[in-house]
């Protein structure tokens, strides 16, 4: 190894490669993965922003057409926000069976977090056609239009967490346990959590503050 | 059913007349790509690359070639882009008076938008993304960056988006509504074809590319600098590309936002940014300004960051005042949020707001002139090299300068009243663009060529280059401040008045020296690949470098570093050398390294399907690129076999080699 000191200081003994690999490169990093699992979350989270301000914008733009009061059915959405934060409980549920390398309990739990997020997707569609019917399209004003849209993104990631949830049963009965499907479940968990956080956004501006308007 | 409506459901709103074949312009330019494209077609098939591309380049994951991937892609479109301002500087310099110009007023509208967009989308992002993918895991001692299969995929994204932009030449119709597409031109009912159809899906598409992009090199400058390099000892262009990456993490996803509120006005009928039912138009240029003006420092601070190498490496001093030169890379990163309202004071807002806007503006100059300081002072008593690279430092210290004077200008909100929408802020921003970001990217390609290649670019074309583009740059836009000063508006195809025609005759002179610089550039890459053994360096160090891209072979291996530098110092090879390191020549072990993969092709070809499908409405087509896009994304996920071992004979064979050249080089 090249050893040769300069300078009498610190200098002494410089090593300038390590001659055993560390960790380092990235094929093993799960921490790598998480990061930037953790930076695309962020980013995600900013459509979500942008589309809040939209809605904020526009969300007294009624071009005389139904307000929130007229058209939002709280307990039917109370009763959707506690499905869905249900949900997020047994997620943790099946990430505690993933920890105790307890397969069963892992697809078990993954199953019914999927199926709380179908009927939070199916509420949410009864919901939409329930406005159409009354004629609140989300074509009819610019409040609809953005309520429409930053309520069915919501609904649109939630659908793509199930999709996500079936795809992950299917390695997991392929592979089990495996380094790589952890980390993919780690990844998921953050993502239907972060989920969650975004509903509490929806329900307390959009619907909450709606309503009192 | 009958045979329209077949045709319909086939074709969507494609019909022969989509076809521009009664336009002569487009018709040659058309054959001419059209011939161009089946020469190389068919070279490529004669000495049967299509495999050697396929295995060695498309399908690569190497940071490397991504790299070169994304500055040939910006290099191509910079020559179409470049076409277009042409075309416009002659248009504007004949279109007097009685004379209409050879331009019709919606062909003129496309040609700058087209410009704008391509230039900013499929120009400089792909040349800054591609110079970043090169250097910066080189510069931080890395073998790979984060998600290597992604950065393949990004790129894949961004040229199917040019790819898009490209069609819509030859069939159908760009958009007219500006490089930012605004509303209400974009809307619907103004612009019921194909044009904002076009520019949507195409940014949507690369836009995703660029975003994930920007969330692998971020992950990979946290995650993967090698051992000792803490965050104050890596190199500014990394830094700079850090705090570039983080502002595109976020804001393209509020551009993406902006863009499917838009796309739903125009395909689901919508009222987000339409003039009635609520809808808010000013909403749109908010949205897209929050991105649009940060989007500026996104590619200048990568710029910042080539400057900063290329003024230490040929001074052969450490840069003057490094940490202040983090922490100004850093208050602007943070201070360019702050800013966006600036490009529509005459919105009302109201004095508060504007004067809020218009101070945070000039107080991005402060850091900005900190660093122009910090170049001058590194150069201050330095062994200054004039080699291409350090020339064109020099050129942008002296244009930079000024287009920062009259941006500061700009943002004072009452000048701005008066000069909002002229061609003195079109002089502006070109002043800043093409002195700050454009130099800076031709520096980094003749600085960081003899890395890539293993020989340097032939200094002579380079000089020609470089002259066209600097004398170019100045006859083209001082003409267009003085314009802009007597109130010539912006994206005008037609004026009255006679005697403002010298100026535009002037620009158009201008463009046509820029024109001898573009082709100089061109011929002295050719020049250069022919007389590479003359330009041959062995070394591996052909400027005397000072980090560690320069420790390695020229060009790199594969694997990059057969051993994992340590780092003791912010110019680590400067360090290294100085302090008498020796290459390592045996104990080689084996390195893991991330496998190939189509995947990033395939799920780009299929995105390409969706946005042309859904351009012209050909509902099966978007259908069948939308499936094909879940499907392929799914199926990869259910390939777990994604790397490999170099062996440590393979790894001793490469080594010896370079012994071999370092041996014969001394």
């Amino acid at each position: 190894m090249a050893t040769y000191a300069m300078n009498g200081e610190a200098a002494a003994n410089p090593t300038f490669y390590l001659a055993e690999e560390e960790s380092h490169d990235h094929a093993h990093s799960g921490g790598g993965t998480m990061i930037g699992f953790w930076i695309y979350l962020m980013s995600d989270a900013l459509i979500f922003a942008s589309l809040f301000a939209t809605y904020g914008v526009l969300s007294t733009s009624y071009a005389g057409g139904p307000s929130p009061r007229h058209i939002f059915e709280l307990p039917l959405v109370a009763v959707n926000t506690a499905i869905l934060l249900v949900s997020s409980i047994t997620y943790g549920f099946a990430m505690l069976a993933m920890e105790e390398n307890k397969l069963g309990g892992v697809r078990l739990w993954l199953a019914i977090t999927a199926l709380l997020g179908m009927g939070f997707v199916g509420v949410e569609l009864f919901e939409f056609s329930n406005l159409i019917a009354e004629g609140a399209t989300p074509m009819r004003s610019g409040f609809l239009s953005a309520f429409f849209t930053l309520v069915a993104t919501h609904g649109l990631h939630v659908t793509v967490g199930i999709i996500w949830i079936g795809v992950m049963l299917v390695q997991l009965s392929q592979r089990g346990l495996h380094f790589e499907n952890k980390k993919r479940l780690m990844c998921l968990s953050m993502f239907w959590h972060f989920l969650d956080v975004v509903w509490i956004g929806v329900f307390t501006f959009v619907y909450l503050l709606g309503v009192l308007r | 059913m009958s045979e329209q409506s077949i045709l319909k459901a086939i074709f969507g709103r494609l019909t022969f007349e989509s076809f521009p074949i009664h336009e002569p312009i487009l018709l040659i330019t058309f054959s001419v790509v059209v011939l161009g494209g089946l020469g190389v077609v068919a070279a490529l098939t004669k000495f049967r690359l299509w495999g050697y591309l396929w295995k060695e380049w498309f399908t690569s994951v190497d940071h490397k070639k991504i790299g070169i991937m994304y500055v040939i892609l910006g290099i191509v479109m910079l020559l179409r882009g470049f076409a277009d301002a042409v075309m416009m500087r002659l248009q504007q310099a004949l279109s007097f008076g009685a004379s209409e110009g050879y331009l019709p007023a919606h062909h003129y509208d496309q040609v700058f938008t087209a410009h704008g967009t391509i230039m900013i989308f499929f120009v400089a992002i792909p040349l800054v993304v591609g110079i970043i993918n090169f250097v910066m895991p080189l510069q931080i001692g890395a073998r790979d960056v984060a998600f290597p299969y992604l950065n393949n995929l990004s790129f894949w994204l961004t040229v199917a988006g040019a790819v898009l932009v490209m069609i819509s030449l030859f069939v159908g119709e760009f958009s007219r509504a500006g490089w930012l597409n605004y509303v209400p031109v974009s809307n619907l009912q103004n612009s019921p074809d194909t044009g904002p159809d076009y520019y949507l899906w195409a940014l949507q598409i690369a836009g995703v590319g660029t975003t994930l992009s920007a969330i692998n090199m971020v992950t990979t400058i946290i995650k993967m600098r090698a051992p000792g390099m803490t965050m104050m000892k890596m190199p500014v262009f990394c830094w700079t590309a850090f705090c570039s990456n983080i502002l595109a993490v976020a804001i393209f996803p509020v551009l993406t936002a902006a863009f499917a509120c838009l796309m739903l006005d125009r395909y689901v009928g919508t009222n987000f940014f339409t003039n009635d039912l609520g809808g808010n138009p000013m909403m749109y240029w908010n949205l897209v300004w929050i991105w649009g003006h940060p989007e500026v420092y996104v590619l200048v601070l990568p710029a910042f960051g080539i400057y900063s190498e290329v003024t230490s490496t040929f001074t052969g001093k450490r840069l003057f005042g490094y940490s202040s030169m983090v922490y100004a890379t850093v208050v602007i990163t943070i201070l360019s949020w702050l800013v966006w309202l600036h490009h529509f004071f005459t919105m009302g807002s109201g004095a508060s707001v504007n004067s809020f806007f218009g101070i945070a503006t000039m107080v991005i100059s402060i850091p900005t002139g900190a660093k122009i300081f910090n170049w001058l002072f590194t150069m201050y008593r330095g062994e200054i090299r004039f080699e291409l690279p350090m020339r064109w430092v020099v050129a942008f210290m002296l244009t930079f300068v000024v287009g920062g004077m009259t941006g500061v200008l700009l943002a004072v909100p009452p000048a701005d009243f008066v000069l909002h929408n002229s061609l003195f802020l079109v002089a502006h921003f070109h002043n800043v663009i093409i002195g700050g970001v454009v130099f800076a990217l031709f520096a980094g390609i003749d600085y960081w060529w003899p890395k890539a290649f293993g020989f340097k670019l032939d200094p002579f074309w380079g000089k020609i280059h470089f002259w066209g583009w600097v004398i170019g740059y100045w006859v083209a836009w001082t003409p267009m401040y003085v314009a802009g000063l007597m109130g010539v508006t912006r994206r005008v195809r037609h004026l009255d008045d006679a005697t403002l025609q010298p100026l535009f005759v002037i620009a158009a002179v201008g463009a046509l020296i820029i024109a001898v610089g573009i082709a100089a550039f061109v011929i002295q890459i050719v020049v250069s690949i022919i007389k590479r053994d003359q330009l041959r360096d062995t070394t591996g160090d052909p400027w005397q470098g000072r980090t560690l891209e320069w420790s390695t072979s020229s060009p790199p291996p594969a694997y990059n570093f057969a051993f994992t530098p340590v780092i003791h110092d912010l110019d680590a090879w400067y360090d290294m050398k100085n302090r008498g390191y020796e290459r390592p020549v045996t104990g080689y072990l084996p390195i893991h390294m991330p496998r190939n993969t189509g995947a990033g092709v395939i799920l780009s070809a299929f995105a390409l399907m969706l946005g042309f499908g859904m351009v012209w409405y050909m509902w099966w087509l978007a259908g069948l690129g939308f499936v094909g896009l879940i499907a392929t994304a799914i199926g990869h996920t259910f390939n777990y076999d994604r790397d490999y071992y170099i062996q440590p004979d393979e790894v001793a064979r490469v080594e010896d080699e370079r012994t071999r050249l370092l041996g014969a080089g001394a």
